[in-house]
Parts: structure tokens; sequence; C-alpha cells
């Protein structure tokens, strides 16, 4: 395997990403957003719940439906920390796999799609890569800075999350063991999952707006995810958790499996 | 000069109901600027993206650098360099960029590739722009820094697919002086895919003439136009009073002339059946007492030949 290459690839997909707004406003914006804003917001929450018109107890209602396992986990809090917990530690917990994948599948989209689109694949299919290097750096462009946005996102969040807290909590209260487990296990699945999606979309897209509207898709489990928790369906539990990232690897190592055997340099030249 | 640098036996390469490279069979000598003439979707970048093991033959075999294309790709591409049709650069990438990535991508081993780049941009006067983004560059500009990245890993065979397309006369020039200099004084191979006659002619030893996707002929520029080319426009300039009876002349002759010479100001220009009608077309002449100041023959070239093979392929259809 030539690692050279495979690092020159990586290394000029990510310069041409850096150079593209389309690309790096939605891996900028989201993530400040999610990691900055809403610890702070959701901090503040105590204090707004009725200026918003929402009653202390309509959150204590919307917890008590919360499976019992949770409700055991929030029982030494009082109400104010338990909203915080609630909602910092675990409401946002699935929302977070958003970032990596959705890192990972804007990035491919360009990297694959986009490459096609602005006819720069063709030189790249006439140096002495093979086809599986390719497909490993192609991977790699977009995997690695999921992964590192989400690691990133996740030790800013941590430190907002405490701070905006702070005055409530009075004490570290993030990260749990579900946590460490979601960013050590999930995160580089589902980054990798948004990759195999995009990979098989990119085959049959003309260019990156193509590839990453029909590969956009892939949010809709994470959603499923988010609105499972708030109904009171599941939580993540570090067994979830666990669990949830061996799925996800399957799948996705299902996708890479279909997606590497379409990966013929003659195929991408001509589709 | 005679060792075949490819070697192509029978190849074949279809898309679903096209035909894009119809049993090709031709050799390729080392040190040779081979011209691979055809028109747009003539088979010409198939048979380059065949012959690089992009992408896979229908049918037959090929050798290229002793090695097979298909089996032993990267191998092959490390020892090859394309200019492809468009010049596929990352345009949000300065130049530097665009050569050193590829540099890594080629082999070029860690320690030279500054000095690679660096002499490459200086050698197409694209140093002082280095650092800027590509998307700025004019198209002479871009087509330079897509040539300089097929020779930075200094391949032996260069292959390049239309590569003064687009340019204007100047930029044009330069690079068929650069093509020239890496066959004759670097001694590289080059595989030269164009529709431009007038370069093909000049520039390659040796020319392949493809319509869709098959060999229609092969040999030297020279070689083609005695084959292909019979006929042969002459000019034929005699005493200002003898025009008349000049052209009555050479109507009189027409297992010599084809049809009927066209009277200028200063001479008549006839097309003669052939270069050996030449002597008799002067002797018929002098016979009848003319005064003849000047024949000259316009030699013909590559465009004759592809327009007369052309239009052999037309009349068959």
């Amino acid at each position: 395997m030539n690692w050279r290459a495979i690092f020159a690839i990586v290394r000029k997909d990510l310069k041409v990403v850096m150079q593209n707004k389309g690309v790096l406003l939605p891996i900028t914006i989201i993530p400040l957003v999610l990691f900055v804003v809403l610890p702070w917001l959701t901090a503040l929450a105590p204090k707004l719940v009725n200026v918003a018109g929402v009653s202390f107890s309509q959150l204590d209602e919307l917890i008590a439906r919360m499976p019992t396992a949770l409700q055991q986990e929030l029982a030494g809090y009082d109400l104010s920390q338990k909203v915080i917990v609630f909602f910092l530690v675990y409401m946002l917990a699935p929302l977070f796999l958003i970032i990596p994948l959705m890192v990972a599948s804007v990035i491919a989209a360009d990297s694959f799609a986009g490459e096609k689109e602005r006819k720069t694949l063709e030189a790249l299919l006439f140096t002495p890569t093979t086809d599986r290097e390719l497909f490993i750096a192609k991977l790699l462009s977009a995997w690695l800075p999921a992964v590192a946005v989400a690691l990133i996102g996740f030790i800013l969040y941590a430190v907002m999350a405490n701070a905006a807290a702070w005055s409530v909590m009075h004490h570290l209260f993030f990260p749990n063991s579900m946590w460490l487990s979601l960013i050590i296990w999930v995160v580089p699945a589902v980054a990798g999952f948004g990759l195999g999606v995009m990979v098989l979309v990119s085959a049959r897209a003309q260019g990156f707006q193509d590839a990453y509207q029909l590969g956009s898709v892939v949010v809709v489990p994470v959603l499923l995810l988010v609105v499972g928790q708030i109904s009171g369906v599941m939580y993540f539990s570090v067994g979830v958790v666990l669990l949830l990232g061996l799925v996800v690897w399957l799948l996705t190592s299902l996708l890479l499996f279909f997606g590497s055997r379409s990966f013929r340099r003659g195929k991408l030249l001509l589709s | 000069m005679d060792t075949p640098i490819i070697a192509i036996t029978q190849l074949t390469r279809r898309f679903k109901e096209t035909t894009a490279v119809d049993n090709l069979s031709l050799e390729v000598r080392a040190g040779e600027i081979f011209g691979f003439l055809g028109h747009n979707g003539a088979g010409k970048t198939t048979t380059v993206r065949l012959l690089n093991g992009v992408i896979e033959p229908t049918s037959g075999s090929m050798t290229v650098l002793g090695l097979n294309p298909q089996a032993d790709g990267p191998r092959l591409r490390a020892r090859t360099g394309v200019l492809t049709e468009t010049p596929s650069l990352d345009e949000r990438l300065t130049a530097w960029d665009n050569l050193s990535i590829y540099a890594d991508l080629y082999g070029v081993q860690n320690k030279n590739v500054n000095q690679r780049v660096s002499e490459l941009l200086t050698e197409f006067e694209l140093a002082n722009r280095a650092k800027e983004r590509v998307s700025g560059y004019s198209k002479g500009m871009k087509q330079r820094l897509a040539l300089a990245r097929a020779l930075l890993h200094k391949p032996e065979l260069l292959f390049l697919d239309e590569p003064t397309s687009g340019l204007d006369p100047v930029a044009a020039r330069h690079v068929n002086e650069l093509i020239e200099r890496l066959a004759r004084r670097e001694n590289r191979s080059v595989f030269l895919c164009t529709h431009n006659l007038v370069e093909a002619q000049k520039l390659c030893d040796r020319v392949a003439i493809l319509e869709h996707g098959r060999l229609v002929a092969l040999g030297t520029p020279a070689e083609l136009t005695r084959q292909y080319v019979r006929q042969l426009e002459v000019e034929v300039e005699v005493g200002e009073e003898q025009m008349g009876a000049a052209s009555q002349i050479l109507q009189r002759l027409p297992d010599l002339v084809i049809g009927e010479p066209v009277q200028t100001k200063e001479n008549l220009i006839a097309t003669l059946v052939g270069r050996e009608a030449i002597p008799d077309l002067l002797a018929a002449l002098m016979q009848n007492n003319m005064r003849v100041y000047r024949i000259a023959a316009q030699e013909a070239d590559l465009e004759q030949v592809y327009f007369t093979l052309h239009g052999e392929k037309e009349a068959m259809k």
C-alpha cells in the first residue's frame, strides 16, 4: 500500500475543501450552533421557563415519561439540574451524531462527485495509484476530518456545557461514560456510514449538489434516534450506545464493501 | 528506434452499442513522436485510456513499455506521463500545490520534490505565479502547468491528448517546441493525439489515422501522402501571350490533366493525375513551342491525405 500517495490525495482533497465555502460553511456553522449556542441556551433554560410559557412542572412531566433507568440516573439532582443533565447529556447525544455524519457526507460528496464535476478526476486516474489506494484515500479524505471535527466539537461542547451550567450544577457533570462510548465507538462508525452512503450515491450523481441532496437522507436515522429519545421510547445508556455502534459499524462495513466493488477507475471515468 | 514501445494487437473497446476502438493493431517505436490522428470521437482518448490501464479492452491485447496495462497498470503509469484532453487541474489550488501533490503521487523522491517542482515551474514560465490559484490562469498557462505535471516523474513515454487545443498560436508554438525538444533532445517517446494536421505534419515521425475507431492509414507523413494523394496541383507559368494556347494544350491531355486548368493573371493551375505526369506535361508543352518559365508542384500534406481518406470512407457509406 502506497501511503505516501494516499496521504497526498487526502492533502489535496482537504486543501480543496478548505477553499470551498459551500462545503466549509455548513461544517463550521452547524457545529458552532450545536456546541456553543445550544449549551448556553439550555443552561439558561431554568431561568427562561416562565418567559417561554413553559413551567417546571411540564419539564418534570416530560422527564417522568422517560425510561425508568434514565430517571434513576437523574435521581440525585434537583429539578433545574435534572433539566440541564436531561438536555445537555441525553437529548443532545443523538443530535451530536449529525456532526460526523454531515461532515463526512459533505466532504465525500465534494471528494467523489465534486471531483468528477470539476473534471479533475481524470488526472488522478492516470497516476500510479491502485484502485484500492484511491478508494482508501478518498475515504480518509472525508473520514479523518469528520472524526476530527466531532472530537474538537466534543471537547468544545464539554467545556461549554460545564461552563454554561456551572451556576446550576456546581461540579463537572460532562462527559459521562455514555458520551465517552459515543465518541470512541459510535462517532467513527457514523462518519463511516455517511461516507458509505455517499460513495454509492456519488457513483450515480453528476455533481456535488446532486450527490449532497441525494445523500442527505443519511440524517433520517439520526432524527429517528432523536425522536425516539424525546418520546421516551429509548434513551442513550452505555449499553444502547454500544449496541448502536455495533449496528452502525456493520452497516458501514456493508456499504463500504459494496462501494469498494463499484469503485473502479474505468467506471469512475465513464459514469 | 526499432524497439516497439507500444504494441497493440486487434484491440477493441465497445461501450454498449458504440465501438470506440475497433480491431486496432499498430506499433510505436521508442524515441519517436507518433501522431494519432482522427476527428472528435474517433477513439483517440479511449485508446490512451486503454494503453494506460485506466479502462479495460473488450478484446485484443497490448503491451506498453513491455508491460500489460491491465495487469500492471500502476507500474506502467509510474513510467508514463499523460496530458489529458482537459487540463484536469485543481483550480482551487495553486500551481505549486498542483505539482507538489502530484509529485508525491508519482513517487518523486521526497528530498527532490521542491527542486523538481521549482525546476518545472521555471521551465514552463510559471514560477512568478506559482503561489496563485490556478483558477486565475489563462488557458495557455493551464495547459503548460498540466504538461509540467505530466513531466514531474520524467516519464519514458508521454501521451499528449490535443495538447494545443484552444491555445492561441504563440502558446501553441511554445507547446509544440516543447514536445519536439522532449522527443529530440531528451529522447522521450511521444504519443500525440491530435486533429491538428499541420501540427502532426510538422512534429510526427509517423502517424496513424483513425476513423470511427478503425485504423485507416499508418506511416510517415511522406509515405502517406505518396500512398493516398495521387492527384497533384501544379502551377504552370508561360509567356502571357501563350496562356490561352497552353490552356488548350492542357485540356487535350486527359490522361495527364484532370478537368479544366484555371487561368490566373500569372499562370495556369492544373490538377495532374499524379507526380509521374509532370515530365509528360512538360514535354507536351515544349513540343507545342510553349515558353515554359516555371512548373511548381504543390507538395501534398497530411491534410490532403486525411481528407482523401475521409472522402473515401464517406463514399463507401
